[in-house]
C-alpha cells in the first residue's frame, strides 16, 4: 500500500535575529491510510513545527514531504491553500471558530473556498453537524456553545471537504476530562470508518487513544511504537458517566 | 470563493460594526456631498451667465459711451460715458456698407408710465429699429413688428413685451390694435412678443417703439445709449470691431470715450472665471475626499489587526491570498461606494438648498454624479489596497497564534 504521508529527512531551521533554532533535524516517517497516530513530546520538541509542515502551513528548510503522492515542499502558496482546503482538516486546541458566525456558517467556510454550490453546502453542513451531535445547535454562535460543543463544530468543519487527513493539535487541551473524552470518542469513531488522523499531544492518556505513538525530542524522533493497551473512549465515557451518577446520588 | 459570497461576507462584516462603518463612511459622504454641491453650484452659475449673454443674440458688437474695462473676476467697470453717440453717427453707420456687418440697431431706453384704460405700469420704453427682432432673438407672438414705414415716418406704434401686454390688458392677444398712453402720447399696439427671460431677468417687461418716434415724442435727445452691430459670422468679428473702432475714433475724436463690447470676449471670460471657480471648489472637495479615504485606510488597518486570527483561520482552511485580498478590498470599496451614494444624495440636497438662497440655479449633471461615484470607488480601492495586501500576506501560523 502507498503511504498517505512520506516524510524524508525533514529539516526546519528558524532564524530569529542571530539565533538559529533547529526545530526539526532530519525527521523521517510514513503514515498509511487509515492510521491513527499520536505525536508526543514536550514543548519545544518540534512537534508543532512538524504539524505545521504536515498541514502545509509551513515549508521545510530541507527534506521531502509527499502527501498523497504529491511533493508538497515545491508547491506555491495558492497550491498549498488548495491542499489545505481539500486534503487536510484542522482541529485546533482553541477551536478557532469565527465568533460572529453561527455553527453552520463556521462549518460552511471551507466549502465556500472550495466553490461548492449553495444547495450542496447546506446538505453537507447539516449532515456533519448532525454527525457530531449538534443538529439542534446549528444556528448558535460560538459564545452560546460549550467548549466540547465548539470543538465538535471544529471537527465538523475539518471533515466538511472530506479530507484525506485530519490534523489535530492538542484538541483536548482546553477541555475538561469528560468533554475531551467525547472528542476522542469522535476521533476513534472516525478512524474506525477509515479516516487517517494525526494527533499532537503532550498528554500520555490522550496519546493512548491512538494506534501508534511517535515520540519527539529535540527535533528528532525518539521512539515510534504501536500502542499496546489502547484506551477506548467509548468505554471510558461509560465509566465516567457511571461515576458521575454515583457521585450525584451519594449525598 | 466566488464574488457573490465574498460580497455577502463583506456586507456581513460591515453590518456587524454599523456605527464604525457609518463613521468611516462619513468622510466620503462629506467629501462627495461637497463635490456634488460645489460643482453643481458652479455649473449653475456658469449656465445662468452664459444663457443671459447668448439670449441677447449672437455675433454682436455693442458700442457704448465711456471706457469699459475688465476688472478683477468677471466684473466690468465703466468710466466716463454720457452723451457721446450721436444719432447722426448711427445713421451714417446704417448707410455705410461694410463687409461683415449684417445689421445696425440700437436700444435706447427710458422709463415711462404706460397706461391702457385703468391699468398702468412703469416700464422701459426702448427706441429701436425694425431689425431688433432678429438681432436680439425676439419672436413675435401676435400682430406685426414695426417696419421701415413706421420708422421713417415716426409713427406712434408700439410692440409690447409679453409681460407688459399681460399687465395692461390681461390677455396679450386682445392688445393688438388697442391704444396705450406712453408719457403724454397715444400709441397704437401693433404686436406682442413671445415671453422671454435671460437668466432670471424678464425681457418681456419692455415696450418697443421706432427710434425716430422715441426721439421725437418721448425723449427729444440727440444721443443714443448704444449702437448694436450684428456681424454675419464669428470670423468677421475682429475685422468689424477694428473698423468700428476707427469709425468712432474719427467721429468722437478720442478712443478713450467709447468702448466696443464683444459678446464673445465676455462669454469667454465668464467661462474661464467660472471654470476656475468650479475647479477650485472641486479641489477643495477632492481634498476632503482624500481625508475620507485616509479614514477608510485607517479603519481597514484596524480591522485587519482585529481579525488577524480570523485571517489565519481562513488561510488554514484554504483561503488563497487573493480571496483575503478580495474580501478586504470589497469591504473598503463598499464602504466608500455606499458613502459616495449617500454623499450624492446629501450633495444634491445641500446644493439645492444653498441655491435657493442665491439667484443661481443648481445643476445636477449626470457626469458629475458618475464622476463622484467612480472617484469614491477609486478612493475605496486605492486606500483599501494597502490594508488588504497586508491581510493577504499574513503568515497563517503567526496569524493563528496572534493574541
Amino acid at each position: 500500500m502507498e503511504p498517505l504521508i512520506r516524510v524524508e529527512n525533514l529539516v526546519k531551521i528558524y532564524r530569529t535575529g542571530r539565533v538559529e533554532v533547529r526545530a526539526l533535524q532530519g525527521v523521517s516517517f510514513s503514515v498509511f491510510p487509515g492510521e491513527f497516530i499520536a505525536i508526543m513530546g514536550p514543548s519545544g520538541s518540534g512537534k508543532t513545527t512538524l504539524m505545521n509542515i504536515l498541514g502545509c502551513l509551513d515549508t521545510p528548510t530541507a527534506g521531502r514531504y509527499l502527501l498523497d503522492g504529491v511533493e508538497v515542499s515545491s508547491l506555491r502558496e495558492n497550491q498549498l491553500a488548495e491542499i489545505r482546503n481539500r486534503k487536510i482538516g484542522f482541529v485546533f486546541q482553541n477551536f478557532h471558530l469565527l465568533p460572529r458566525f453561527t455553527a453552520f456558517q463556521n462549518v460552511e467556510l471551507p466549502l465556500l473556498y472550495a466553490g461548492v454550490p449553495r444547495s450542496l453546502r447546506v446538505r453537507r453542513v447539516r449532515e456533519l453537524l448532525e454527525r457530531v451531535g449538534l443538529g439542534d445547535r446549528m444556528h448558535h454562535r460560538p459564545n452560546e456553545l460549550s467548549g466540547g460543543q465548539m470543538q465538535r463544530v471544529a471537527i465538523a468543519r475539518a471533515l466538511v471537504n472530506d479530507p484525506a487527513l485530519i490534523l489535530a493539535d492538542e484538541p483536548t487541551g482546553n477541555l475538561d476530562t469528560l468533554s475531551g473524552e467525547e472528542i476522542m470518542a469522535i476521533f476513534q469513531e472516525l478512524n474506525e470508518e477509515g479516516r487517517t488522523i494525526i494527533l499532537v499531544t503532550h498528554e500520555r492518556d490522550i496519546a493512548q487513544h491512538a494506534r501508534r505513538v511517535v515520540h519527539f525530542r529535540d527535533g528528532k524522533i525518539l521512539k515510534n511504537e504501536d500502542v499496546i493497551d489502547r484506551i477506548s473512549a467509548k468505554r471510558l465515557l461509560g465509566e465516567l458517566k457511571k461515576e458521575r451518577v454515583v457521585q450525584e446520588e451519594e449525598p | 470563493m466566488n464574488l457573490s459570497e465574498s460580497f455577502r461576507t463583506a456586507l456581513f462584516n460591515l453590518l456587524a460594526n454599523k456605527l464604525r462603518s457609518f463613521l468611516t463612511m462619513l468622510g466620503v459622504i462629506i467629501g462627495v456631498a461637497s463635490v456634488v454641491a460645489m460643482v453643481g453650484l458652479g455649473q449653475g452659475m456658469r449656465a445662468q451667465i452664459v444663457s443671459q449673454l447668448t439670449s441677447l443674440g449672437s455675433n454682436i458688437l455693442t458700442v457704448v459711451p465711456g471706457k469699459v474695462r475688465q476688472g478683477p473676476g468677471s466684473f466690468f467697470m465703466a468710466r466716463g460715458g454720457g452723451d457721446i453717440l450721436q444719432y447722426e453717427y448711427f445713421r451714417e453707420l446704417r448707410e455705410t456698407p461694410f463687409p461683415g456687418i449684417q445689421a445696425v440697431t440700437t436700444e435706447t431706453m427710458a422709463r415711462f408710465t404706460v397706461t391702457a384704460g385703468r391699468e398702468s405700469v412703469v416700464v422701459s420704453v426702448v427706441g429701436t429699429t425694425p431689425e431688433f427682432l432678429e438681432v436680439r432673438n425676439f419672436t413675435l407672438l401676435y400682430g406685426r413688428s414695426c417696419n421701415g414705414y413706421d420708422f421713417t415716418y415716426s409713427r406712434r406704434v408700439a410692440v409690447l413685451g409679453h409681460t407688459v401686454a399681460q399687465d395692461l390688458f390681461g390677455n396679450p392677444e386682445v392688445s393688438v390694435g388697442q391704444s396705450i398712453r406712453i408719457g403724454r402720447n397715444i400709441f397704437t399696439v401693433i404686436g406682442v412678443l413671445e415671453p422671454k427671460t435671460a437668466g432670471g431677468q424678464d425681457l418681456g417687461n419692455q415696450v418697443f417703439v421706432p427710434l425716430t418716434t422715441h426721439r421725437r415724442y418721448l425723449t427729444g435727445s440727440r444721443y443714443l445709449q448704444n449702437i448694436i452691430v450684428q456681424v454675419d459670422t464669428r470670423e468677421n468679428i475682429p475685422l468689424v470691431s477694428t473698423w468700428l473702432s476707427d469709425f468712432f475714433t474719427r467721429k468722437v475724436g478720442d478712443p478713450e470715450k467709447f468702448s466696443i463690447l464683444n459678446q464673445q470676449d465676455i462669454l469667454e471670460t465668464v467661462e474661464s472665471v467660472t471654470g476656475s471657480i468650479t475647479l477650485f471648489l472641486a479641489v477643495i472637495a477632492g481634498i476632503s475626499l482624500l481625508v475620507g479615504g485616509i479614514g477608510i485606510m485607517n479603519i481597514m488597518l484596524v480591522s485587519v489587526a482585529e481579525r488577524t486570527r480570523e485571517i489565519g483561520l481562513r488561510k488554514a482552511i484554504g483561503a488563497k491570498p487573493r480571496d483575503i485580498l478580495l474580501q478586504f478590498l470589497l469591504e473598503s470599496s463598499l464602504l466608500s461606494l455606499v458613502g459616495g451614494g449617500i454623499g450624492v444624495v446629501f450633495g444634491v440636497f445641500a446644493g439645492k438648498s444653498m441655491a435657493s438662497f442665491s439667484q443661481f440655479p443648481f445643476v445636477v449633471s449626470p457626469q458629475v454624479v458618475a464622476l463622484a461615484l467612480s472617484v469614491s470607488l477609486a478612493v475605496g480601492l486605492f486606500f483599501g489596497m494597502y490594508p488588504a495586501r497586508r491581510a493577504s500576506r499574513l503568515d497563517p501560523i503567526a496569524a493563528l497564534r496572534y493574541e
